[in-house]
């Protein structure tokens, strides 16, 4: 039986009786440098000369700073500056590298040396003193004898990092709503970005697009851009016959005008690659497509919500101006963002 | 000295001719010139011959051509002048190819479709100079054109193959027909959305980029960041490992 099973071949597995031996240090190779001496003048030249190499960079880099210099103003002195100084430098550095390496390949002795690792245990003399020291610091202090300011160490070192959690408290303002409300108010004025000239619904012809913001955005101080990121609105005039409205919604257009938040609702790029014919909407970042003639509902792409509309209207001097703010929060979704 | 009677009548007369005339001549409205009856009928035989079997012996539209009545001048200038029409194909888009006609052809076929219908018109020299103010174009640029054209105007993918054309070598009259028509599926950038100022100030940007070298090096294309990505993956990987490489090789 016994004989049966020796008679297999453990084949590739691992034999325990058998572990693998020490292959030891690979045979040394005699390189040509080391043959010939005419091989090895000829890789000293060769090292010199990327040394040299790495002169002629540091003067080319030199070279550039004066040749370029940076003058106020003139972007294109700066690019001619960064980049002849920068070739120049990368030239010396590598010449440097390149020559040390070949050098250290082709002439320094190649013979492959192995040299045992210590023992990783202290010896047992050394041992004892270092439990001999700990024991007297041990009676000097009276860590273990003095219980009370052993204890309310401890009580220190627990209580010391709690006002670096308490910290994080203070990261930011809490956000209230302010995801749910933008700039828009009934009867603000839908103004051209970046100027905040007032738009006439007159002035929106068939086919054209305006970029909006709200009236009084563009004299902002503070928080501008927090402003701008939520009420950025893009205005179309379409067909009407080409409008396919919701009917709870009929009265939010005007004649054909429609706006829509620009902010995209899957993560907040600014959706604004507006097709004239299909009244196709492209977020230029993800590819989610809305359509526009109908209540801009996703078409394509990761986005999950329409964009929000904003409801319009024309006051008495022909302007368009906001019914309301946006009924729904613009932009991406979020955790509670029905309530 | 007495005042004659007259005198008030001629000064009235010529306050009214100056003030009217000026206005006249200040406003660049999309009213067109009409061109002279000789080449209004030179562009209707040219109309006949090459565009009518899309849009129609009159201009009104066919199977798939659309009514050219109000297109104006500045459209036919531009589709006809770009060589977009006459059309080819039926792809996604039409694109830019060979003109077929010469300019003075062009002119009498955009006199005519002006004549069936008042449009914009093709746009004065004095917007086209490129000498207004290049960082306010640069602001609008990035505001009404950028995401579709890029930043610096070298184009980009829309929806289903369609696309923005890149704007380089196209000509200042070409880009401000464009705002002012809308060609296929761009949108109309009429004179209250971007004034002619405006659309010269965005003229003058375009130039200022074509005419500037990139200030950072090689632009390659500037088309963002996945070209110059995948130039850093290949080129910049490819050299380390060439390195890592010759390093762990023996010497002969």
């Amino acid at each position: 039986m016994s004989d049966i099973e020796k008679s297999y071949s453990p084949g590739l597995a691992t034999d325990i009786e058998k572990p693998i031996t020490n292959p030891g240090i690979e045979p040394h190779r005699i390189r040509m440098t080391d043959k010939s001496e005419k091989h090895a003048r000829t890789a000293e030249k060769q090292i010199a000369v990327m040394f040299g190499v790495s002169v002629v960079g540091a003067i080319i880099a030199i070279w550039g700073f004066f040749a370029f210099p940076i003058v106020d103003g003139d972007l294109s002195a700066t690019r001619n500056n960064s980049l002849w100084m920068g070739l120049g430098m990368a030239l010396s550095m590598f010449g440097i590298g390149f020559g040390a390496v070949h050098w250290a390949k082709t002439l320094m002795p190649d013979n492959e040396v192995s040299e045992m690792r210590h023992q990783a245990r202290s010896s047992d003399e050394t041992r004892a003193q270092a439990l001999e020291i700990v024991k007297l610091a041990d009676g000097e202090s009276g860590f273990s004898r003095r219980k009370l300011i052993r204890r309310s160490m401890y009580g220190a070192l627990a209580f010391f990092p709690i006002p670096a959690i308490i910290i994080f408290g203070d990261l930011g303002p809490v956000v209230g709503d302010t995801l749910k409300h933008t700039m828009w108010k009934p009867g603000t004025r839908l103004t051209k970005d970046p100027t905040g000239i007032p738009i006439k619904a007159s002035d929106v012809t068939i086919g054209s697009v305006f970029h909006v913001i709200p009236e009084g955005l563009s004299e902002m101080e503070e928080h501008k851009l927090e402003e701008k990121a939520k009420s950025a609105v893009l205005l179309v005039r379409v067909n009407p016959s080409d409008l396919n409205e919701d009917p709870a919604k009929a009265d939010w257009s005007y004649q054909g005008i429609v706006a829509y938040s620009k902010i995209c609702t899957h993560v907040g790029c600014p959706v604004a690659l507006y097709e004239q014919h299909t009244h196709h909407l492209l977020c230029p970042c993800h590819q989610s497509t809305f359509d526009l003639a109908n209540h801009c509902e996703v078409v394509f792409g990761p986005a999950s919500r329409p964009l929000p509309q904003l409801p319009i209207a024309v006051d008495a001097e022909g302007y368009l101006i906001a019914q309301s703010d946006f009924l729904e929060p613009v932009g991406p979704s979020f955790w509670d963002i029905r309530k | 000295m007495r005042r004659r009677p007259w005198a008030a009548g001629l000064v009235v007369f010529l306050g009214l001719v100056l003030s009217g005339g000026g206005y006249a001549a200040a406003t660049n409205v999309v009213q067109a010139e009409t061109g002279s009856p000789a080449q209004v009928e030179e562009g209707r035989k040219l109309f006949l011959a090459n565009c009518a079997s899309c849009h129609g012996t009159n201009g009104e539209g066919a199977i798939g051509g659309p009514s050219l009545i109000g297109v104006g001048a500045a459209s036919v200038d531009f589709q006809v002048g770009t060589g977009r029409m006459p059309g080819q194909g039926s792809g996604p888009q039409l694109r830019a190819k060979p003109v077929q006609f010469t300019q003075e052809q062009i002119s009498a076929m955009a006199a005519y479709v002006a004549s069936l219908a008042p449009g914009p018109a093709i746009p004065d020299e004095e917007y086209l100079r490129g000498d207004g103010d290049a960082t306010h174009g640069g602001e609008l640029f990035r505001i009404n054109c950028a995401m579709c054209h890029n930043a610096v105007g070298a184009g980009g993918a829309l929806t289903e193959g369609k696309f923005a054309p890149s704007l380089a070598g196209s000509t200042a009259k070409h880009t401000y027909e464009a705002m002012v028509t809308g060609p296929q599926n761009m949108p109309v950038f009429n004179d209250a959305n971007l004034t002619p100022e405006d659309k010269k100030d965005i003229i003058t940007y375009l130039k200022y980029i074509e005419d500037n070298d990139s200030v950072a090096g090689f632009e390659l294309g500037s088309i963002g960041p996945v070209a110059e990505g995948l130039f850093t993956w290949i080129f910049g990987l490819g050299f380390i490992i060439a390195i890592t490489v010759w390093l762990g090789a023996k010497s002969n």
